[in-house]
């Protein structure tokens, strides 16, 4: 009612609010809160296991979270008479291991949210499924099996997948983890390209140099808490914390 | 020599009572045609009603499924076909052994669907559920697609094992191949229609093994 009075102010596209989950004894979200505007990217950070895909899919509620609210621009994602099925098709999510369906073409794997959630007739969602294709520079491959495509390919489509359905925001978790170094490339700069088009944006990921480069704000997770969060410099120049310090030392050193 | 001839391939004999075998071969044929359209479906939709883990459906399922799958056939056959009359439920020896095999290749066929669909990697639900597929839609549109694969070859092997055991409607009087064969061996104390009967269960059964051995090809190599 407070927004409404204040007119013109739109809802960020993404908050949590206290967000709580614990598998077994052990907790492994302890209280986050995040707000994500509109066209921003917001880039995650932290060692294995601190809780970042668990954030990341409590988001579109893959995982069902123990306290907290979500919304998506201004809609509860949490709550009882929530209609998820409809909430998902405006939060697209992509994975480490792409998870493209073996069984259907890549243009299939695109189409089949717009078919049988959208219910769009064959002609249409293909047009789509098309269109979205050529955004991740695979038109070409419409026709392809998951199989015959690389590793690199497969996440584009993947991508594709989710970009279809013209979703208001994008949840990634290390879209770039499983593939071979060369391949990295090709989806980044989708990744960038898509930055480029005012999608929002959340990135889970160690890809430091895309997060100097498109990131807007960048977050540092440790053992289910958000320690600290600022622009892309504050973070990897100036850490405020010890642990950030530490993580990216160790980082860097690795890399 | 004539004598082996005459004990299993009595010309006679065999002209005799061929018809009746073949009239045998369209009972065997139309049990087995029966049981398998029966047992698959009806397995695979026990394995799909599992998949939504409600506890109590799961368990049943599965008490129902060891049961069949522990007992002979044929103990099951003759408690049914002799069992029921006494209490006033009256069946015929076909519809016995329809009964009994299809719910036995049900119960196989329901754990073979159901490690298929539990084969199927969690990341597939879950790229499906992220694009606002149901659950039901996640299982019909993109997990049993690639749970057939897995399934088919061993579906299809233990489907001809169960078929097979159209043989033991002899016990009940069933008319199939092996029934016929044997009421005509009693009449002529000949071998020659067991014989017959041999060679009628090679043909039919022997195509549908060659096929299961290309299915197996067929479907060995992973993805696509
Ligand atoms: N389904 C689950 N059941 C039980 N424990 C889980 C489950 N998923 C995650 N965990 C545990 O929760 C903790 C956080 O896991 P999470 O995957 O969110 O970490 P992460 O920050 O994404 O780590 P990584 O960088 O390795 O991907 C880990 O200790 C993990 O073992
Ligand atoms: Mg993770």
């Amino acid at each position: 009612m407070t927004q409404a009075a204040q007119g013109a102010v739109a809802p960020p596209t993404l908050t949590v609010r206290g967000l709580r989950k614990s598998f077994g004894a052990e907790e492994v979200l302890k209280g986050i809160d995040l707000t994500i505007a509109r066209s921003e990217l917001v880039f995650v950070l932290g060692p294995s296991g601190s809780g970042k895909s668990t954030m990341l899919r409590c988001c579109n509620r893959l995982e069902e979270p123990d306290a907290g609210e979500i919304t998506l621009e201004g809609d509860p994602v949490t709550g009882p008479k929530v209609d998820l099925n409809r909430l998902r098709l405006r939060m697209g999510m992509v994975f480490q291991a792409f998870n493209l369906y073996p069984h259907l073409s890549a243009l299939s794997n695109v189409t089949l949210a717009l078919r049988k959630v959208r219910r769009l007739p064959r002609a249409k969602a293909e047009a789509l499924g098309l269109a979205a294709l050529d955004r991740v520079g695979l038109k070409a491959k419409a026709g392809s099996y998951p199989a015959q495509l690389s590793g690199g390919q497969q996440q584009r489509v993947a991508i594709a997948r989710a970009l279809a359905l013209e979703p208001s925001v994008m949840l990634f978790d290390e879209p770039t983890s499983a593939l071979d170094p060369e391949l990295v490339g090709d989806v980044l700069a989708v990744m960038q390209d898509m930055k480029a088009q005012g999608m929002t944006m959340l990135v889970v990921s160690h890809e430091m140099k895309f997060a100097r480069d498109a990131a807007d704000r960048v977050i540092f997770m440790d053992a289910g808490r958000i320690v600290e969060e600022g622009s892309p410099e504050q973070i990897f120049e100036a850490p405020q914390h010890e642990r950030t310090e530490t993580f990216l030392a160790r980082f860097s050193g690795r890399g | 020599m004539e004598a082996f001839l005459d004990t299993f391939f009595n010309g006679a004999v065999l002209a005799r009572y061929a018809p009746s075998i073949l009239q045998g071969v369209w009972v065997t044929v139309l049990l087995s045609v029966l049981i398998v359209i029966s047992g698959i479906a009806g397995g695979s939709a026990l394995a799909c009603l599992r998949a939504y883990r409600i506890r109590l459906l799961s368990v049943l399922i599965v008490i129902y499924a060891d049961i069949f799958r522990a007992l002979p056939p044929l103990v099951l056959i003759l408690l049914v076909f002799f069992g029921l009359p006494n209490i006033g439920i009256l069946l015929s020896s076909f519809t016995v052994l329809y009964l009994i095999l299809t719910l036995v290749l049900a119960a196989f066929a329901e754990e073979i669907v159901w490690a298929g669909i539990t084969a199927v990697p969690k990341g597939q639900w879950e790229a499906s559920r992220s694009t606002g597929l149901g659950f039901t839609q996640t299982l019909i549109w993109v997990v049993l697609p690639q749970a057939v694969r897995i399934v088919i070859p061993p579906l299809t092997n233990r489907a001809i094992a169960i078929t097979k055991m159209t043989a033991l409607g002899m016990v009940i009087g069933v008319p199939d191949i092996l029934g016929q064969a044997t009421t005509a061996q009693s009449f002529s104390a000949n071998a020659s229609p067991l014989m017959l009967a041999a060679i009628a269960y090679v043909f039919l059964f022997l195509p549908l093994v060659i096929f299961s051995r290309w299915l197996e090809t067929r479907f060995a190599a992973p993805g696509v």
